[in-house]
């Protein structure tokens, strides 16, 4: 039961406990979303492997230059894109899963919200800042 | 947060063994869950001995050989005795299903242990409440419900749309399957679960119903509907060889396809 209806406390009938609060009328966008980022992650995971294959052992300076590429560029801005997007919702679906402390949950959500564009946004700027040179 | 371990009250400890019948040749071990809310103890397991050459073959006939011979204190749901009614579900040798289908021999080795529904309130013994479960039922409203006006005989439907419900409609709501459920076991109180989402699909794929779309509506929650996970113990446990978990998934193939 939830925090704030609990069965001991609640003299509720079973149906509007179950009812509750209504559908909530969202949940799709997500279950979709996961599923389109997951092909996405699939599609590009080998263009991926080979760019760090091709990464390895170089220095700044030879990272930079295969990053200057606009097609590596842009595969591992899409990656980047698509897994963070994926984890930002596989990470709330955990949550919902286990966490039942209501604020908890909240500031739970929250966080990684947060954390997922701050990653998102470390990583593009990254890219961006070796594949223009600067 | 979720629990991953059994409430103080109800942890299982000791139990009683009963002599084995006198004069039975042949006898099968039986472990069952007790417990009593009468006399405030912790639930327990108590052992007996079915005397197997006078009684039939399925773990429910033991039960009720128990019940008959050797403790009339021993509670438990049954009815038809066919697989039926749904009211014998219970958890045997670790799996959920219906005493009165499964044979006790088929339950390999040692004893033949029996739980009542796993992650459910227990009113005593082998009996869950399963209050919750039915309100759920409800809530998906499984009935026809229609606008246009009710024809001089009966709904009309091809025989293609009646294949559409083959898989669904015999679904007998004995909750095996929503009980074996992880997802259901830490968040029954919103996600709906196996079966009410299986009967949820029934209602859905009838060609005669007019409430489609308003059915999806009230399906449509991150908890009601999308906390199946596909983990499919539901098509493992069910006794009626149904697949719930393939119904959730048709259903969230229709919301999908009234977004694209």
């Amino acid at each position: 039961m939830s925090a704030t209806d609990t069965p001991k406390r609640s003299m509720r009938t079973p149906l509007g406990r179950v009812r509750n609060l209504g559908a909530a009328h969202s949940g799709t966008s997500d279950f979709w979303r996961q599923r389109i980022t997951g092909v996405a992650m699939t599609l590009l995971m080998i263009p991926v492997l080979v760019i760090i294959m091709m990464l390895l052992g170089r220095n700044q300076v030879g990272a930079a230059q295969i990053l200057s590429s606009i097609p590596v560029a842009v595969i591992l801005l899409l990656f980047i894109f698509a897994s963070a997007w994926h984890m930002k919702i596989g990470m709330q679906v955990v949550i919902e899963d286990y966490v039942h402390n209501e604020k908890l949950k909240l500031v739970s959500v929250m966080l990684n919200n947060f954390f997922s564009v701050a990653v998102a946004l470390a990583s593009t700027y990254a890219i961006l800042k070796l594949s223009s040179g600067v | 947060m979720v629990e991953f371990a059994l409430p103080k009250n109800s942890k299982i400890s000791g139990g009683k063994t009963w002599p084995k019948p006198a004069g039975a040749t042949e006898v099968r071990e039986f472990k069952v869950y007790r417990w009593n809310p009468d006399d405030g103890k912790n639930p327990s397991v108590d052992t007996y001995y079915v005397d197997t050459n006078d009684c039939g073959p399925m773990v429910l006939d033991g039960l009720i050989w128990i019940k008959n011979h050797i403790d009339p204190s021993l509670t438990f749901r049954r009815s038809c005795r066919e697989g039926v009614c749904g009211s014998c579900a219970m958890n045997i040798d670790g799996q959920n299903t219906l005493a009165c289908t499964r044979s006790m021999h088929d339950v390999k080795d040692g004893a033949v242990k029996v739980n009542p529904l796993p992650h459910q309130p227990v009113v005593k013994d082998l009996v869950p409440d399963l209050t919750n479960f039915y309100a759920q039922y409800a809530s998906v409203e499984p009935w026809l419900k229609t606008t246009s006006p009710t024809p001089q005989k009966e709904w009309r439907q091809t025989h293609e749309d009646r294949e559409k419900l083959d898989g669904l409609y015999e679904c007998i709501l004995c909750a095996c399957c929503s009980t074996s459920c992880p997802s259901y076991w830490w968040n029954s109180d919103r996600y709906l679960g196996p079966a009410a989402l299986l009967q949820a699909n029934r209602w859905v794929s009838d060609s005669r119903d007019e409430a489609t779309g308003e059915r999806l509506d009230n399906l449509e929650d991150p908890f009601r509907l999308y906390r199946c996970h596909t983990i499919m113990n539901c098509a493992k446990a069910c006794p009626k060889g149904l697949n719930p978990a393939e119904a959730i998934a048709e259903l969230k193939l229709k919301m999908v396809e009234r977004q694209i």
